[in-house]
């Protein structure tokens, strides 16, 4: 079974999620997005522990699944503490902190 | 070479440590210092006082004074130089001061001097400052200046003498700036602080050069070998010390604060700026006979600025119409007298001495003398709103004549025996030096003149409310004791006493044998006198005396109005320039190296301006640039795999 099909589909969905953080303007959506990056990543990672036929891969991407989680939960409240305040959430409307 | 003839004359310092009553000599200097300390630290619960303690101090040591005096002479002549070592001062690898005092016939008649003529100005001041509320202050600074003084005359090392000469520098300064409300006042004093700075610079070096040369700065180790150093190192030394001498001494070229210096309370001109402390000089130079005996050139250097000094003093003194600034251009005019008597050699140095002595009685009794036409005329120094005051001033105006005659060296009176043995030898040395020892002669009779002829003669120019008054006793009785010592100082030569007395100290010259008799010079001089009293009665005293000094007047009085210009040359030749200097180095600092600095970091500034904008708080912007930089981290990485 060949690797590539994988590995092609994680670049296309990093890629897709990279493009989802830069246009976006929703923070859900690039939160959705960044989750995407992740995921695409951790495919990436059990692909190459497919190819290379040992655990390294799998336990790295356990890992970012355990990382992932713990960052929705903060970040999702700081979202909607954002929106509670302001009644939007934009990431360009959140620009205070600057020079 | 004269030189060599007299060199066997030059007496070494030898000294015999102090025994009996000669160990008490540190306590008169130590009194005076006491007094200071006492009203200057006491405050204001020494007011009531501190004049009468100020006077105590002065008089015990004029008495302690006199006492040594006796047991000097009562000691063989040449073991009449006394050493006390108190303590090391200084000690340093190599470098070892003591501090000793040097008791020898010359620093006797200094400590007569310097404490005899001080507490007759200090009784006086109790009556001249009566109504200052500072009159405490004024005497704690007069007790620092004798103490100061004192330790002059009495060092036995060029540096005891440098304490000593700073110590009467701050005095001075102190008193010229006494009434510290007034602004002149307050500028003569840094005048004469800055002009004195020079001529220690000079004193300095000097002291430096003659430890560099001989090892020692002690007169009696440097008399011991002065003669076998090189003539270079000798002239050098001699120069060096002719320049603190100026400084001190207000010779030119460094004369022009001394008239300023007329801002001070009167008892102050009289005693520091008459009588004892512009005489500093001349004492550097007679103590320092071992090293100008043995540098011609540095002594002729001593005649010229005595010779050019007298004769400017005294053509300043005919054109002010303030009686104290004529008097301060005649206390220039006569230290140049004896100025040009110590750079005669060991033939003067006794006369400059003599003279000194004479110029202490005669000049403080006139300047005592000018503080009670003050006192009498509101504190108006102005001698054109003075007139006829001898009705109204009987004593004041007689112990004025007296010492009046002495200056002008009238017969009989101290000051004809001191300038016409100055002139004498003046001319047994150089024709040229002796006419203008003798000009300078005529022309102080003709300025005297015009000062008495001004003040206690003419017409009555007072202002109306002013009633003039003789002064308490507290200040005529010791103008009374002056004007007698002003009529009998003369009596000090009498069998040549003076010479013989410092003889041990100075050397005594053989006797030089003049083309002419000595009485035709004496005539000579007499008669130079009177054509110059006589000129003065004509041109002052037949005319009436405009109250407002008239304006249209020749070159040569504007010129002696504005102290021959001194003050300009100074500022033309030294202030402006200096002026410049400085404020070029302000600008190159400013400019150049503060410039060079504050560019750098403006330029940093002005790019972290830039860079901060970067920081724009967009979070997809910062998303942006983490990619990009992912993205070229892994195309480097690339780059590198593949080549």
């Amino acid at each position: 079974m060949s690797a590539t099909p994988f590995i092609v589909l994680s670049a296309i969905l990093f890629t897709i999620g990279c493009v989802g953080v830069l246009t976006r303007r929703n923070a859900i959506v690039v939160f959705m997005c960044i989750e995407l990056m992740l995921n695409a990543s951790n495919l990436a990672l059990i692909t190459f522990a497919r190819v290379h036929g040992n655990l390294d891969g799998q336990i790295a991407a356990f890992f970012v699944m355990v990382v992932a989680a713990a960052e929705v939960v903060v970040g999702l409240a700081i979202i909607m503490t954002i929106f509670r305040t302001r009644r939007t959430a934009s990431v360009d409307d959140a620009s205070l902190l600057k020079y | 070479m004269t030189f060599l003839a007299i060199e066997p004359h030059v007496p070494v310092v030898e000294t015999a440590a102090a025994g009996g009553v000669f160990s008490l000599l540190w306590v008169i200097i130590a009194i005076p210092a006491l007094g200071a300390a006492i009203l200057l630290l006491g405050g204001r619960r020494t007011d009531a006082w501190g004049h009468l303690l100020g006077c105590a101090t002065v008089v015990a040591s004029f008495l302690i004074s006199l006492i040594m005096f006796v047991a000097l002479l009562g000691r063989t002549e040449d073991d009449r130089s006394v050493s006390q070592h108190l303590y090391t001062w200084i000690e340093a690898g190599s470098f070892k001061v003591d501090a000793a005092i040097l008791y020898d016939p010359l620093s006797a008649l200094f400590l007569l001097l310097i404490t005899g003529v001080g507490a007759l100005i200090h009784i006086y001041s109790i009556g001249y400052m009566a109504d200052d509320l500072r009159r405490r202050r004024f005497f704690g600074y007069m007790n620092l200046f004798i103490a100061a003084m004192l330790i002059l005359v009495m060092a036995d090392s060029y540096l005891g003498v440098f304490l000593g000469w700073e110590g009467v520098g701050l005095a001075s300064y102190l008193l010229i700036g006494f009434f510290q409300h007034k602004p002149s006042a307050a500028a003569a004093a840094k005048k004469a602080f800055v002009v004195n700075r020079v001529g220690d610079m000079g004193m300095a070096l000097a002291i430096m050069l003659s430890f560099a040369t001989f090892g020692t700065t002690a007169f009696t180790g440097i008399s011991a070998v002065a003669g076998q150093a090189s003539d270079g190192v000798l002239t050098a030394l001699g120069l060096l010390l002719l320049l603190g001498a100026c400084g001190k001494s207000a010779q030119v070229p460094l004369q022009s604060w001394l008239l300023d210096a007329m801002e001070g309370p009167t008892p102050v001109s009289a005693l520091i700026h008459a009588a004892t402390m512009v005489t500093a000089g001349v004492y550097l130079i007679v103590r320092s006979n071992f090293i100008f005996e043995n540098a011609p050139v540095a002594q002729t250097a001593v005649v010229i600025v005595g010779a050019v000094t007298l004769v400017w003093g005294a053509i300043i003194g005919c054109a002010k119409d303030d009686i104290k600034k004529v008097l301060a251009g005649s206390t220039m005019s006569q230290i140049g007298y004896m100025m040009l008597a110590a750079g005669l050699g060991v033939a003067g140095y006794a006369f400059a001495i003599f003279h000194l002595l004479t110029h202490g009685f005669f000049k403080a009794n006139m300047f005592l003398g000018a503080g009670s036409v003050m006192h009498a005329m509101d504190d108006d120094v102005e001698m054109r709103h003075y007139g006829a005051l001898q009705k109204v001033l009987p004593v004041t105006f007689l112990t004025f004549a007296m010492g009046y005659l002495a200056i002008i060296g009238f017969p009989g009176f101290s000051g004809f025996w001191s300038k016409d043995k100055i002139i004498e030898t003046a001319f047994a040395d150089n024709l040229v030096v002796g006419l203008t020892a003798l000009l300078g002669a005529g022309i102080t009779a003709f300025y005297m003149t015009r000062l008495m002829l001004l003040t206690f003669f003419t017409d009555k120019r007072w202002e109306k409310d002013v009633h003039p008054h003789e002064s308490p006793k507290v200040m005529t009785y010791p103008l009374v004791a002056l004007a007698a010592l002003s009529m009998l100082g003369g009596f000090l030569l009498l069998g040549n006493w003076i010479v013989e007395f410092l003889s041990p100290v100075v050397g005594q010259a053989e006797h030089e044998v003049l083309a002419v008799q000595p009485i035709v010079i004496t005539l000579i001089v007499t008669l130079v006198v009177l054509v110059g009293v006589v000129s003065a009665l004509l041109l002052v005293g037949r005319n009436d005396v405009p109250r407002v000094a008239p304006q249209s007047v020749s070159i040569f009085t504007k010129a002696a109005r504005a102290d021959l210009y001194g003050d300009a040359i100074n500022e033309a030749a030294f202030m402006r320039p200096g002026d410049r200097f400085v404020t070029g180095l302000g600008t190159f600092d400013g400019a150049g190296i503060d410039g060079t600095v504050n560019a750098t970091a403006a330029t940093f500034a002005g790019m972290s301006g830039r860079m901060r904008r970067w920081q724009n708080g967009f979070v997809r912007s910062y998303a942006l640039s983490l990619f990009a930089g992912a993205l070229i981290v892994v195309l480097a990485m690339l780059a590198v795999n593949l080549a």
